[in-house]
């Protein structure tokens, strides 16, 4: 993208401000991690600390993924390219999150027993959505880096867009396993359609 | 002094007698004082503070012998949806709810209805103490010792006819309420008990637990205990209860009928699309913290372990159909 002096809108200031992005962003992005560590050591996540924690991380883990996704609209948005500057790390941290949140519920709650975790894969489908969810991160994930990106070259991009996938099945997830209580998936729902709605939008033009 | 006032043209008859002058003061001290307790009143009532239950407390041969789970377990970690939805809500909203003072209506197919206070309902009936599991339907339980008496010792006295076939309860709806703002459930909470399962010794009305009035969180002042059912069939804060003919519609059925049924018994082999009900955490002792994090789960019984009691209710009835 091109930043001619006319196009550039909502630009970041000049230095420090450029500088300071990439840290303050790690340290927003990472301080729910923080507070959850510190709220467990401190016994203060109430008497099912297991159930709290894997609905935190689910939560964290989402909310990475659609910042991640609405940083590329924002670039359009904004006509600048700082959003894309952060995208990876956030979107690392979704991985993070999520990695967190499966680790909980397969260690601590269902306690490494394999066939509990097929009974739940076989007869809830919530699981399986939230399953694929998590299995697309993990190449992303792993695929990372600067070298993987120049050696996988265009395929890295298609592998890239399964991002899209990924969030959808984790909001799906989201939305199938939530009782009584439906306004905060919906939320994430709605999130999730208006950044489609806007990709479809600007892919029509 | 009187010369100062001389001085200032201030005449002795405008000087308050000191007599007047004392009794003003006493006045003002003691609404000084009402106010403050009335404050220290208001601060203790908004942490729900815990009044003993007065006279005796019988202790039941009802005592599941494991270990209890902690006051605070069982204050601090609660499903009771108007006042929030969130596990701490209930704690923290407990003081919007209004039990003073509390009367419950007692209608249908009786021969004593009427409207009758918390007094009228508790007062004839020595409380007991049952220690009782409480099973989750979100696979968590609790090891609570509650204080009450059996529910069918208070329909025996408001004598149901022959057409009562199920007892009905309501769960109290008052304006301050948070959660009754959202339709998150259709309100009143709603729930209903087969009239033997309502005559059941194990099925208790509960006014307290640890020996201490019932908190709003726990479903103040008089809520419903039936151990060997899911837990939202224990009904909270019940101001209507009604002798009815035919199945009364319950609550949770309503919202999600595949997922919740009538009879909702504890059964480890009937699976429930969210929640695997093999098994259970229990949230006993004071649990919380790191140690909590690797605390095992336990198997679910069936009927939570109390079969032996209450396995000939549903006999010849197919429990998977009728979950």
């Amino acid at each position: 993208m091109s930043a001619t002096s006319n196009t550039v809108r909502f630009a970041l200031p000049g230095w420090p401000w450029q500088r300071l992005l990439k840290p303050a962003v790690f340290i927003m992005a990472l301080s729910p991690f923080i507070y959850l560590l510190h709220a467990l050591l401190t016994g203060q996540l109430g008497p099912n600390p297991i159930d709290t924690l894997t609905d935190q991380t689910g939560t964290l883990a989402i909310r990475m993924l659609l910042i991640s996704l609405a940083l590329t609209p924002l670039r359009w948005v904004v006509k600048n390219t700082w959003p894309i500057r952060v995208r990876r790390m956030l979107g690392l941290f979704a991985f993070f999150y999520a990695f967190l949140h499966v680790g909980i519920y397969f260690v601590l709650d269902q306690q490494l027993d394999l066939a509990v975790l097929w009974s739940d894969l076989s007869e809830r489908p919530f699981i399986v959505a939230g399953t694929v969810a998590f299995v697309i991160l993990v190449p992303l994930a792993m695929t990372s880096t600067n070298k993987m990106a120049r050696r996988l070259g265009k395929r890295w991009l298609s592998l890239h867009r399964g991002v899209y996938l990924a969030g959808t099945a984790a909001v799906v997830h989201y939305v199938w396993l939530a009782k009584g209580d439906l306004v905060e998936p919906f939320i994430y729902l709605a999130i999730l359609l208006l950044l489609f709605a806007y990709r479809f939008v600007r892919l029509a033009k | 002094m009187r010369d100062w006032m001389k001085m200032a043209g201030i005449r002795s008859s405008e000087i308050t007698d000191q007599r007047v002058f004392q009794k003003r003061r006493q006045l003002l001290q003691a609404s000084v004082a009402a106010g403050m307790t009335g404050l220290i009143a208001g601060s203790a009532q908004a942490k729900s503070e815990s009044v003993p239950i007065n006279g005796t407390i019988i202790k039941s041969p009802y005592r599941a012998e494991e270990e209890l789970s902690s006051k605070k377990t069982i204050t601090t970690y609660n499903n009771f949806y108007e006042l929030g939805t969130d596990k701490g809500d209930p704690e923290r909203y407990a003081n919007r709810l209004e039990t003073k003072p509390w009367s419950v209506v007692i209608d249908g197919e009786c021969a004593k209805p009427g409207t009758y206070t918390l007094e009228d309902i508790i007062k004839p009936h020595p409380i007991e103490e049952r220690i009782y599991r409480m099973r989750c339907v979100e696979a968590w339980s609790m090891v609570i010792p509650w204080n009450g008496f059996s529910l069918a010792d208070l329909i025996k006295r408001v004598e149901p006819n022959s057409k009562a076939k199920y007892v009905a309860f309501e769960t109290v709806v008052q304006d301050d309420l948070p959660g009754i703002r959202r339709s998150v459930l259709e309100w009143p909470y709603r729930e209903g008990l087969r009239m033997d399962e309502a005559m059941h010794p194990l099925t208790m009305l509960s006014m307290g637990l640890y020996g201490e009035e019932l908190l709003g969180q726990n479903g103040a002042p008089l809520r419903l205990v039936v151990p060997w059912k899911y837990g939202y069939k224990s009904i909270k804060s019940v101001v209507r209860i009604s002798f009815v003919e035919s199945q009364p519609d319950t609550s949770w059925n309503l919202s999600a009928p595949g997922e919740y049924g009538f009879f909702s018994n504890v059964n480890p082999d009937r699976s429930h699309p969210r929640w695997s009900q093999a098994k259970e955490r229990r949230l006993s002792g004071d649990a919380g913290g790191l140690a909590a994090l690797f605390s095992s789960k336990v198997e679910t019984r069936f009927m939570n372990g109390y079969a032996d009691e209450v396995a000939s209710l549903y006999e010849g009835m197919d429990l998977q159909k009728f979950h």
